[in-house]
Formats: structure tokens, sequence, C-alpha cells
């Protein structure tokens, strides 16, 4: 078989315009290791899947969830079969669990939990990858790798079957800083903790006088006004934090979750009923015990390596600091240079604490009662 | 219904598949029906633009696939599959073996030419085409050469020699005529012609052969001509197509449509996953795109720099002027000038673009 030139050249078109209608084959591999464990999800598309073992049962063209089910245990054993992890010369059985379904950007994909556990604690860990490496070369697996709040990723095919991840050089800085991270992160994302402070700072450039606020005349006490709020709310949060970290106490998260809305409610009402004024730091220090719990979840989420868990908290409590010392680096500034204007004493004061105790209300009912009225 | 497979195991292509695939399992060795189930793979690959069947291909090929010195026919295929992920050095290492071997093997110079055309090495290209001019119809050696002199300053003499080489091929099939219309095309444009070029755009379409290369062509010709309204029905249902969505998104955000914001978040995706992968074979598209829905002009120009280190042909040149120019960076683009002056290119807007470039005080 002969193409003429013309449809040669036709198709070397494809060179410069490679008209992808689709994405190459990839699956999802991700692993968690936790000391000798290895908690993994993988997700291979049902396209490849039919390819390799076969789906449509029924021959129509479509892979409905029933054909899906019940090919579970095979998809299972086939995937499984290719890929090995082995850690300090010796196997890590797999154990295939549940099956989900999600999308990709390119369509389904069976979405299977499995779990591994090695003989010892695991500082090297070798994986080794062949799936659909006979059907298709161009196959990759994409891989991501977690321990703590470290992450690594990799790329699995043909020219790269086996790889060892050396999970021990994941450098006690190198957790200590992602760690950091996720404590910024958290903090920033965490309206909860930014509303209370907010609500705690917000009278902090302003004095209540019999006939109102007024604001006040120098910087100075402004300032110590926040130093304290900040430092009592940092305290006590870093005492809870701690002690649920290490598991001295505990509460429920949903308890935890609903004095939080609660704190930050009373924090608000607190600007348009004023009834603590001058002490606000011993309400940040009261209220900041509970918010401690609430940055603990976030960080038991995340998992705590149990070789480094002092480590990971001093990162992640170091990381909430700086998060809240930037928010209110940008905060003080500008609240004390509008403090004379009806801007701030009328609609971010006033208005501001209201639509707070709005937000915070309705948490505070959604985590009561565990409902969702509103996504945050 | 959670997925559905692009070929339904009734169909004619599965049906036929399925035959290759048994046959080839019968006798993994045979070269015969390797070839021929990479090559059926092949063609799917490039009428569907699914790179999955180039895996496939590749797999059929699999016992020879790193041998030194496999059979010829299956070195040109393992060639034609390397370029398609642009392991172009792979590839023309196969392809001088091939034309070694066989001096007359007519599609080993072909993708010999089209590939140092990518690369902007004319010289080489011409000599490839000058091996076919015994070897191949009159339409094939024009049109090889004519593809040439369209990007080296000869477009007028190009655009002559090839709609006379058409009218003389009687027997043309249509994708020759689809082909050979849309090169037209494009000549007409570099010739400043436009009203010629959408003549020919037309004619290709007349040809009712399925191609995405003159979509995406005759899509960017309406989208410079400020005819988005045309665009959106015409790639309306090609959004699996990458380079078809990204020109649908690119109208339907000059017409302010509100589709616009989902196809940007899906392209967005789409480059997202290739980049896990590692994948390089969408830059020029992911820079147009960084450039006009994002609004990432860097990063756009960074892309566009990479792409042109793989890549040299017109349209890789233009978006790197764009970017160059987005970010008032002439340096940036100092290849693409460079290339501009070289070749002779002649498209007035390629000119214009430059001429602006220059003119940036950097």
């Amino acid at each position: 078989m002969r193409r003429g030139p013309v449809c040669a050249l036709l198709l070397a078109a494809a060179i410069a315009v490679p008209a992808h209608a689709h994405t190459p084959s990839d699956s999802y591999l991700a692993l968690r290791i936790e000391d000798a464990r290895v908690a993994g999800q993988w997700d291979i598309a049902l396209r490849d899947l039919d390819f390799a073992i076969g789906l449509d049962s029924n021959g129509d063209g479509d892979i409905t969830w029933g054909e899906l089910r019940a090919r579970h245990a095979d998809i299972a054993a086939y995937a499984l079969a290719r890929l090995k992890l082995r850690s300090g010369g010796a196997d890590c059985p797999l154990q295939a669990g549940e099956h989900l379904v999600d999308d990709h950007s390119d369509g389904a994909y069976d979405v299977m939990r499995f779990s591994a556990t090695c003989p010892g604690k695991i500082d090297k860990l070798d994986i080794s990858y062949s799936l659909f490496a006979d059907l298709d070369p161009q196959h990759r697996g994409l891989l991501r790798i977690e321990q703590g709040a470290a992450t690594r990723t990799a790329i699995f095919g043909p020219d790269r079957p086996t790889q060892t991840i050396d999970v021990a050089t994941i450098s006690a800085w190198t957790q200590f800083v992602d760690y950091g991270r996720e404590g910024v992160w958290h903090i920033w994302i965490g309206f909860d903790h930014i509303l209370f402070l907010l609500s705690l700072l917000l009278p902090a450039v302003l004095t209540r006088e019999p006939l109102g606020w007024r604001p006040v005349q120098a910087f100075k006490p402004a300032f110590m006004d926040v130093f304290k709020i900040v430092t009592s709310f940092t305290v006590a949060h870093s005492i809870t934090l701690s002690l649920a970290t290490l598991g001295v106490v505990s509460l429920p998260s949903r308890v935890a979750e609903s004095a939080i809305a609660l704190s930050v409610v009373l924090a608000a009402l607190n600007n348009v009923f004023p009834l603590v004024q001058g002490r606000r730091w011993v309400v940040a220090f009261a209220f900041g015990l509970i918010h401690g719990f609430g940055f603990a979840s976030v960080l038991k989420d995340l998992g705590l390596p149990q070789s480094a868990l002092l480590l990971a908290l001093v990162g992640f409590n170091l990381g909430v600091e700086v998060g809240q010392l930037a928010i209110v680096s940008v905060f003080l500034p500008a609240a004390y240079a509008l403090r004379r204007q009806w801007v701030y004493r009328g609609l971010v004061f006033v208005a501001g604490s209201w639509v707070i105790v709005a937000v915070a209300g309705t948490w505070l009912i959604e985590r009561v009662f565990d409902l969702k009225l509103i996504s945050r | 219904m959670l997925e559905r497979l692009p070929v339904r195991p009734g169909d004619p292509v599965a049906r036929e598949l399925r035959q290759l695939r048994a046959r080839l399992a019968e006798d993994p060795r045979d070269a015969g029906n390797a070839l021929a189930l990479s090559e059926r793979y092949f063609e799917l690959a490039n009428a569907e633009g699914d790179p999955r069947y180039v895996g496939y291909a590749q797999a059929a090929l699999g016992p020879w696939w790193d041998l030194p010195d496999p059979p010829q026919e299956l070195r040109v295929m393992r060639a034609m599959l390397k370029q398609y992920s642009h392991d172009f050095a792979g590839a023309m290492t196969d392809l001088e073996a091939a034309t070694r071997a066989d001096p007359e093997d007519a599609q080993a110079w072909s993708w010999r030419g089209a590939i140092h055309m990518v690369q902007a090495d004319y010289a080489a290209a011409r000599a490839d085409c000058e091996a076919q001019r015994r070897i191949e119809s009159e339409l094939g050696y024009v049109g090889c050469i004519a593809y040439l002199d369209g990007v080296t300053g000869h477009a007028a003499a190009a655009y002559q020699a090839l709609s006379q080489a058409l009218a003389r091929a009687r027997g043309a099939s249509p994708e020759e005529k689809t082909w050979v219309q849309t090169r037209l095309a494009e000549l007409g444009q570099r010739m400043g012609d436009d009203a010629l070029a959408e003549r020919h755009f037309k004619a290709a379409f007349e040809q009712k052969v399925t191609d995405q290369f003159l979509l995406a062509a005759w899509a960017d010709f309406l989208l410079d001509h400020g005819r988005a309204a045309e665009v959106v029905p015409l790639l309306r249902d090609w959004t699996r197509s990458d380079i078809l969505l990204l020109r649908l998104a690119l109208a339907e955000q000059a017409l302010k449509l509100p589709e616009a914001k989902e196809h940007v978040a899906a392209l967005k995706a789409r480059f997202d996953a290739a980049a896990l992968r590692g994948d390089k074979l969408h830059q020029q598209e992911e820079a147009r795109f960084n450039l006009y829905l994002v609004g990432d002009k860097a990063k756009a120009l960074a892309l566009a720099q990479e792409n042109w280190k793989l890549q040299r042909e017109p349209r890789d040149a233009r978006i790197l002027l764009e970017s160059a120019l987005a970010m008032k960076d002439p340096q940036g683009a100092r290849e693409a000038l460079d290339w501009l002056e070289r070749s002779g290119y002649e498209d007035p807007l390629l000119r214009d673009e430059a001429a602006k470039l220059k003119g940036v005080k950097p």
C-alpha cells in the first residue's frame, strides 16, 4: 500500500497541527504514605479499560454504570497486576478497595481505591508501573505521592517503568516549609478565622465614648490594642492546636465548628451592642481556644507523620501566624487612615459588623443542624 | 451512561480492526499483519484526531520498534508515528535510512520534505521535493515545490504552478483536491488577495472532505477579517478538538457570547492535563490561548519561544511575533524576525506585525 505524496503531505499537515480531539491516554495514581502503609487511588479511563478488557458487555457503544460495576473485580485484578510496590527489598501486597467514577477533561474514569502494607516503615518505595504498556506505549501513569504535607510527582511510561521514590529524603526542612505553607493557606481560605479576627480588630482604631465611637488620636494605642488581641488569639489557639494534635484533648468537630461560628457572631455583635470594650483581648483568648480545635482538624486531615509530629505542628502553627500577620499588616494601616471617615465608622464598622453577624449566623445554623444553606 | 465509545463494536471500522488484530495475534511477528494494523490505526488517528490510536499503532509495531534495522515499510511507518509525537530527530533518522535503502520510496521522501519544512530547513526540503520529480504524480511533485515556494517569497509563482497542475490532474481524489485548494487559499492570502483566498477555501469545502486543518485555516481567516459570527456555527460541534475549540472560544469572546467562559475553562483543563503529562505538542495553541483568552502575555511569549525551537512554520512565527508585540519585546521574537528576513515570506499581515515590532522602543 503506497500513498501518493500529496496524500502524505496532507497527513504531514498534522505535524504542525496536532489535531487532538482527545488527549492521549493517562492514568492518575495517587499514593499516600503513612509509616508502613500506603493508601492509593487510581483513576483509569473507561475507554482504556474497555480496550484492554472490554466493558461494553451489550455492545451498544455506551458504557453504563451497571456494565462497569459488573467488571469491578476484573478491573482491580487487571490493574493491580500491573502495579508493584516494594520497600526494603520486599513486596508490599496490594489490596483492592471500593470503586467510584469521576470525570476528567477527556471523559469518565474508574476511580479505584486500594491499600498496601509494607513490611516496615517506608524509606524508599520502588514503584513498577506497566499498565497498558503492551497495548498503548504512549500511555503514561501520572503519579502523585504524598507524605504528610509534602507532595512529589513522577511520570511512568515504557521508557521509565520502574522508579524509586526516596521518601526519607523528603527532608525535615521541606516538610517544615510545606506545613508552614498549608498554615498560611488555611488562614487565607479560612474565612471564619479571618472574620473573627476582623470583628475584634475593627474597633481598634476607635474609642467608645458616651456619645458613640470616636476615632483614636494616635497610632500607638490602636497598635497596642491590635497587638494584644492578636497575641492572645495566637497564644490561645496554639495551646489547643498543640494539645489536640498531640491527642491530649479533643472536641467533636461539629461542636468545634459550631462554636467557632458562634464566636464570630458574638464578636461582631459586640461591635454593634458593645458589651466588652477594653478587654477584647480576653475575648480573643477565650475564643482562640476554640479556633485552635478548628486548626487541629485541618492539620489532622493533612496527615501527620509520626516521625515528624512536632516539626509539622510548629511549621503549621507558624504558617497560620504568618498568614494572620499579613492580614493584620494590611488591615491596620488602612483602618487607621480611614478612621475619621464616615466610610469607616458607618459603612465598614457598623454595616460590616452586621454582614459578619449575618454570614456567621448562617454558618452557625448550618453547622449546628448540619445543613447546607450557603456555600463558602 | 458514563462513557460513549468512539466506535461501536458493530461498526464496520470496529469489525475491520477486530479482524486485523486477530490476524496479528495469530502471529505477532508477521510484518505484513503488523503494518496493516498499524496503518489502519494511524489513518484513524489522523481522521479522528485521537492520539490514543497512535499508541495502538505503535503497539502493533512492538517487536520492531527498537530494532536498528527493521523492514523498509515498517521503518517508514515507525518514522510517521515518531513525528506524530514530535520526535523529529528520531523520525528523520528512520527516513534517511529508508530513502538510502530505496531511493524510489516516494512516501519516505514526502515525509522528509514535510519535516524539513516544519523545521524551516528549506534547502533540505527542496532536495526532498526534487527527489520526487520522477517517482510521483505531477500534482504531488508540484504540490511539494509550491508548498516550499509559498513560504520562501514566491507565492505568486507557486500559485500559478499549483493551480495549473490541479487543472491537469483529472484523477485527483477529493482528499487531494481539498489539500490543494487549502494550499491555494493560503497562497492567495500571502499574495494579499483575500477574495482569491476565500474562493479557494470555498472550493476546498465543496470537496465534502472532513478536514480539521481546513476548518482551522478557514476559521483563522474569518477571525482575522472580523467575521467571528461565521465561526461559531462552523465549529459549534467541534468542541472535542482542541485546535478547533480554541478558534471557537476566540470567536465567542469576540462576540461576547456567554459560552466563551465555559470553553475557556475546558481548554484550560486540557492544557493542564497535557502539562501534567509533560506533553509539548500544543505549545503554539497554548500560547495563543494565553495571549488572547487568558491575557497572560509573558506566558504566551515563553510558550511561543519554546514552540519555535521545535516548529517553524508561518503560524508559529505569527504567534511569536504577536506575543512579543504584546510584551513590547522585539528581542523576544528575534528568531521569527530573522526567519522572516531569511525566508522572504510574503504574508502582508506578518510583514506588518514585524514592522510594528521593530518600531517598538524596548
